[in-house]
């Protein structure tokens, strides 16, 4: 076969090349999942450096860690290695512990090493080093290589408030802002960036069923809370980042109490625990509390939304309005939960993530507007998507499972406030994340009554706003809990 | 004693050394003089030549918060790429007016209009149109509606629409209508028609 071993050679090396091409992508990725890493905390910045290991010793690059903290250079200077910090000098030789910093003797615990004309220290030798370097305190946690310069810290405490549902609010002494994974009866919260300090005890523990308890670790860098529970937990930021509030999903509490002799709804305080009927089963019970509403005030922190007038910015009325609306749905006995109850910056994406997360039957979204007056509804109008795969749907077309519920909402919502002579408008809106929410979804919009600016943000006009749209929701409570 | 020929060659070369000096020195300096000032430096677009006709504008008005379909006569030239450019800017055109039903922000105007592929057209306006477009979800729903269905019904073939700011991505048109996705005209159809 002439031809057919001709166009084997001349394949072999295109092959040869796919594989060797193949082989350093997993190198490199197998690398990249393994990548050891130091995190650096000062007061004004906090940094993450890949540690290098060689001959068993952990190395990190001397330029790199003083880089954000000063004026560095460094240059090779013969057998010697010269670097400059903030106008001082110091030298170390390649292959040797012995080294001058700052102009005093300095004996590093593991040789010095030079590649490519960087400078590579132990890790061990950080805390000395850089207090030699700084001429401050320096705590480094050796075994999670976190480096902690000055007075950097964040604390925090965690309490239980025995609400119902029983919610673990988390102070923090700055703001934070975590990368947050739940798993099957977990919360992970993961501080790259914070430099949070670890608690006096690194397990705690609260007297609640539903938040027994807190972790914190720390490894490769970063910090950890894990908060576990045997119902789904979620979170929610509040105080400008400098408070979280967990709280266990309200259809998983009704089901984590359905063991219980005698199941109880959860309720709202203010009300009257209702009796269960007699033969009533955990299903039902689940069922009824499974109506459930978010409340969105859009915008928040950097993003002030509209400017209605030189003093009135958009998020602060509808965080107003979203508290009021809360209060409201409460008093009618159903379970709310506002997406921000401070001014918090949150992206799009986080507050359908979040919402996703919960499961509510409802999700409303607030918005406010100079023109125009009264109050306008909207839904998704939904963006050209691509389809869902399997059982995963196409993040900008979520919606599209649960438009007609979410007209019939809107629907209600029309109704009620019609019948207390607020001006209403229903249309459909390229607006974010309604068509990222897997719920029913209504944005309302409350414009000034009779063009009156001054009365948006007047109580009696927001009671009358949020009493119509509190009847809207409770009127589809059957057909929302039926739809889910 | 340095040989005659390499004081010559070496003579030669600063010679052309300097003489291109002095020529990147001129250079350099007509640059600069041609450089336009900032007020004069967006695209002056091309006088349009050709027939007019009579088209079709979805007019935003304000106060009631509706979109109209509008009739006006504009010259249009004949490529499929220029009309679309040309019907949108009668439209800003309306908007930029003193007593425009919907004004737009100072110095907002069409960029361009690609016909990317069969049915897609990217509509690309400035970064004053977005930076100076007033925030509220039915003051910019008017203005994405008025653009995308301005443009699929002068331009007979186009079934979905992407709005870029300064040739960019962006998040949303003021806080509110959003522009990371591409729309459909067929579903935006049905937002018009509650518009109107």
């Amino acid at each position: 076969m002439p031809w057919s071993s001709r166009r084997t050679k001349r394949a072999a090396p295109a092959v040869i090349s796919c594989l060797a091409l193949l082989f350093a992508f997993v190198l490199a990725v197998s690398g990249f999942a393994d990548e050891k890493r130091l995190t650096i905390y000062s007061g004004a910045t906090s940094y993450s450096l890949t540690v290098r290991e060689k001959d068993g010793t952990d190395y990190v690059g001397l330029v790199e860690i003083l880089q954000p903290l000063g004026s560095v250079s460094a240059r090779t200077d013969g057998r010697a290695w010269r670097l400059t910090y903030n106008g001082s000098d110091s030298e170390f030789t390649p292959g040797k512990t012995r080294a001058r910093v700052q102009g005093q003797a300095f004996d590093l615990p593991a040789n010095f090493l030079l590649e490519n004309g960087r400078g590579f220290v132990p890790l061990s030798s950080l805390p000395s080093l850089m207090q030699r370097f700084l001429w401050i305190p320096v705590n480094f946690h050796e075994a999670s290589r976190r480096l902690f310069i000055g007075n950097a810290g964040v604390h925090f405490t965690a309490q239980i408030n025995k609400t119902n549902p029983p919610t673990l609010v988390m102070n923090f002494t700055s703001p934070v802002n975590p990368m947050i994974a739940t798993e099957p009866g977990k919360l992970r919260m993961v501080f790259t960036r914070e430099p949070l300090v670890p608690p006096g005890s690194q397990t705690l523990t609260f007297d609640s069923q539903a938040i027994p308890s807190a972790t914190f670790q720390e490894s490769n860098g970063a910090a950890e809370i894990a908060v576990s529970g045997p119902v789904p937990l979620f979170a929610s930021f509040s105080n400008d980042g400098r408070t979280i509030t967990i709280t266990p999903a309200p259809q998983a509490t009704a089901h984590a109490q359905a063991p219980a002799a005698t199941p109880a709804v959860p309720v709202p305080a203010g009300r009257p625990a209702p009796q269960a009927l007699p033969g009533a089963t955990p299903a039902a019970v689940s069922s009824a509390v499974q109506y459930f509403v978010v409340v969105d005030p859009s915008h928040g922190g950097d993003e002030r939304g509209a400017a209605l007038s030189d003093q009135l910015a958009e998020k602060d009325v509808t965080l107003a309005f979203a508290l009021r609306l809360r209060q409201q749905l409460q008093t009618r006995g159903l379970t709310t939960l506002v997406l921000r109850e401070g001014d918090a910056t949150m992206s799009l994406d986080q507050r359908a993530n979040m919402t996703n997360a919960a499961h509510p039957a409802i999700y409303v979204c607030l918005h406010a507007a100079s023109q125009g007056s009264g109050v306008r509804l909207y839904t998704a109008l939904l963006p050209a998507g691509a389809e869902g795969r399997g059982p995963f749907l196409d993040w900008n077309t979520a919606q599209s499972g649960f438009r007609a519920a979410s007209q019939t909402a809107e629907t209600s919502l029309a109704t009620e406030l019609g019948k207390r002579q607020v001006a209403v408008r229903s249309l459909l809106a390229p607006l974010r994340p309604l068509n990222n929410i897997t719920a029913a979804a209504v944005a309302i919009e409350i414009a000034p009554p009779a063009g009156k600016l001054a009365d948006l943000n007047s109580p009696g006009y927001q009671q009358l706003v949020a009493e119509s749209v509190t009847a809207g929701i409770e009127a589809v409570r059957d057909q929302l809990g039926a739809t889910r | 004693m340095i040989p005659r020929h390499l004081v010559i060659g070496i003579a030669a070369m600063l010679a052309v050394a300097l003489g291109m000096s002095f020529y990147a020195w001129r250079m350099r300096g007509r640059v600069t003089q041609a450089e336009t000032p900032a007020e004069y430096a967006h695209p002056v677009a091309a006088p349009v030549q050709g027939p007019t006709e009579q088209v079709t504008l979805y007019v935003a008005y304000d106060d009631p918060g509706v979109l109209r379909a509008q009739s006006a006569s504009i010259p249009l030239p004949a490529g499929r790429q220029e009309r679309a450019q040309e019907l949108l800017r009668a439209l800003l055109g309306l908007y930029l007016d003193k007593s425009s039903s919907h004004p737009l922000g100072p110095g907002a105007e069409l960029r361009d209009v690609y016909l990317v592929d069969p049915g897609l057209a990217v509509i690309d306006v400035n970064d004053a149109f977005a930076d100076g477009h007033r925030s509220g979800v039915l003051v910019e729903e008017l203005t994405v509606a008025s653009l995308v269905q301005t443009l699929a019904t002068g331009i007979p073939g186009i079934n979905r629409v992407q709005i870029l700011v300064g040739g960019r991505e962006r998040e949303t048109l003021a806080g509110h209508a959003d522009l990371s996705c591409v729309y459909d005209v067929a579903a935006l159809g049905q937002m018009v028609a509650e518009l109107q």
